[in-house]
């Protein structure tokens, strides 16, 4: 049966401070003064007029000793060693991929900077780089870690782990890289029977866990095979709470998502997506973490 | 509009080769996505209207302007379609960019509202082969995110819906010149029975499933589509195939069955949701862009 549903647009609600966290963080809108004092350099995101420190972006004021920098809210994702992505293969050059990462320029992955279908570690021959479609294709999405930053702030990834590579079946989500929460791991295997990769470049990548972690073919051959029904509801379910989470602007990362999952429980998959249902739910995994927190 | 390239096991994944009548977004395949419908948000037209469907954002208003009727039909006026594809939508759109898509879409336009019964034209003739009223309706596209031709086709209506056209009376003096009187009264207009005007069902070919609303990636993912335009009473008045696969005769009944059957009820929604603002009247506080 067809569903249609049509509404008059509300006018959004101004949401006070969410919580008492104990230190409010200063925030700033594009063309405040964030401070008049001439001792403080100017960092990202700022810049003097009349011997002013004004902001250029949104976002919240961060200092380190003199240098005042503001993290903007909504913005490019700007590369970190050590960083977790998720992109996807614009480009296959001489030697290396252009990956596509929500950054400012295209990302790059060396031949050289990835293991072999098999786990070879050798030489990267001249056959290797011929084949080099064969083991990523343009549309190709992968997971990788961060290995450098050039000065110009492009980035250079590696899948030097048998956790990266190539990513086979599943759904990508794309957010904003600053509602990304950074943790330890940004791998999780969540209980309800779906695995993520929660990306720092704000692409989260929801997919079916994995049976037997089969590592032997070195994450280059992908499983054609359909995914029960039961696990694409589990991830369409995944995906409507995190687009949920962030149209609301709550941080991602294993808890909240899960705790918004199971807010969601009690409504149908596409019922997340109404804007009245996104604030229930939104609202029952704010209070829950608050409670985590104490 | 934007071209996407995925991952052929992440088209599988959206793809779903059995029937299951779940969607990445857990849809069913007749499932529209959450519409919000204003009217009557820029002021200075005679009607206008914005539809957000998804991440899709529309914008159309409409302008009625006094012109000469069209030599071969001299005692109607007509309508005329402008797309104007923003570069806030998509950065592709910049420069020339969108013109490509605005005059598809304008063509489009033209062909579902060609036939006769969808908007009375003769209503709109103020005085035959001389003057008649010529509504100018502009489409701006401010967002894409899939299924353009449903959402524009949506905010048509209801600015049609929403247009007030000034009443004119014509007068003619002993010596046969005429002059065209205006009503003092602002709020003295004629208004548009919009209730044969078509909405635009696309239905997408995914997989072996047709679905109704595609999102962006649901898009990138089929091959070929099939637009259609249904009156609220079911009728069918135009179709066109749009994408570079092909498509079985056989499932194009059924596609053209499905089209109707959420048209019907996507006219409902409208009519629903446009009555119920009307009764609001002043009374609704205006949303409109800074909301």
């Amino acid at each position: 049966m067809a569903a249609v549903s049509m509404r008059l647009p509300v006018a959004r609600k101004a949401v006070g401070p969410s919580a008492p966290r104990g230190g409010e963080k200063h925030l700033v809108a594009p063309g405040d003064t964030i401070t008049t004092d001439t001792g403080y350099m100017r960092g990202h995101g700022t810049y003097v007029e009349e011997e002013k420190l004004i902001a250029s972006v949104a976002g919240a004021v961060e200092r380190v000793n003199k240098l005042v920098c503001v993290r903007a809210l909504k913005t490019r994702y700007n590369g970190e060693v050590g960083d977790i992505v998720v992109g996807r293969i614009t480009e296959v050059q001489q030697k290396r991929w252009k990956v596509e990462t929500n950054s400012r320029l295209d990302s790059v992955l060396l031949l050289s900077s990835m293991n072999l279908p098999g786990g070879e570690l050798r030489r990267r021959s001249a056959e290797d780089e011929l084949a080099m479609r064969d083991y990523l294709q343009e549309g190709d999405l992968i997971s990788a870690e961060v290995q450098s930053v050039f000065s110009d702030g492009a980035v250079s990834l590696h899948t030097r782990s048998l956790k990266y590579g190539k990513l086979g079946q599943g759904v990508l989500v794309q957010v904003s890289p600053s509602l990304v929460k950074r943790q330890k791991t940004h791998f999780h295997d969540l209980p309800c029977g779906a695995s993520v990769i929660l990306g720092n470049n704000g692409f989260i990548w929801i997919y079916p866990t994995p049976e037997q972690k089969d590592e032997e073919a070195g994450g280059f051959t992908t499983n054609l095979e359909p995914v029960p029904l039961s696990d694409r509801e589990v991830i369409s379910r995944l995906r409507n709470c995190i687009v949920a989470l962030v149209t609301q602007n709550l941080m991602l990362f294993d808890t909240s998502i899960l705790y918004c999952y199971e807010a969601s429980l009690s409504h149908q998959i596409k019922d997340i997506l109404k804007p009245e249902v996104m604030e229930e739910i939104v609202l029952e995994t704010r209070q829950r973490l608050l409670d985590l927190e104490g | 509009a934007k071209t996407f390239t995925l991952l052929q096991s992440e088209a599988v994944f959206w793809n779903g080769k059995d029937l299951e009548d779940l969607r990445v977004d857990g849809r069913g395949c007749e499932d529209y996505r959450c519409a919000e419908v204003e009217t009557d948000v820029v002021s200075n037209t005679s009607g206008s209207a914005r539809v957000k469907l998804g991440h899709t954002d529309i914008l159309v208003g409409v302008k009625a302007e006094m012109g000469t009727p069209k030599l071969e039909k001299p005692d109607e006026g007509y309508l005329e379609f402008f797309v104007d594809c923003s570069a806030n939508a998509t950065p592709e759109f910049e420069g020339r960019g969108g013109e490509e898509l605005g005059t598809e879409i304008a063509n489009t336009l033209y062909r579902v509202f060609s036939s006769e019964s969808s908007v009375d034209l003769k209503s709109l003739c103020i005085n035959p082969r001389e003057h008649c009223w010529v509504l100018y309706v502009d489409v701006l596209l401010l967002e894409c995110g899939g299924n353009l031709f449903d959402a524009i086709s949506i905010a048509v209506k209801a600015a049609l819906f929403n247009t007030r056209i000034p009443k004119v009376r014509v007068l003619e003096d002993e010596e046969g010149s005429k002059e065209i009187e205006l009503s003092d009264d602002p709020y003295d207009c004629i208004r548009l029975n919009v209730d044969d005007v078509p909405c635009i069902v696309t239905l997408s070919k995914i997989g072996y499933r047709h679905v109704v609303d595609a999102t962006l990636q649901e898009e990138a993912c089929s091959l070929a589509s099939l637009l259609i335009s249904v009156t609220s009473k079911g009728a069918l008045t135009s179709m066109k195939k749009v994408g570079k696969g092909s498509l079985d005769p056989e499932s194009i009944f059924e596609m053209m069955e499905m089209g109707k059957r959420v048209g019907k009820s996507l006219h409902i929604a409208l009519q629903k949701i446009l009555d119920e603002e009307e009764s609001l009247g002043t009374s609704r506080q205006k949303v409109g862009f800074l909301g």
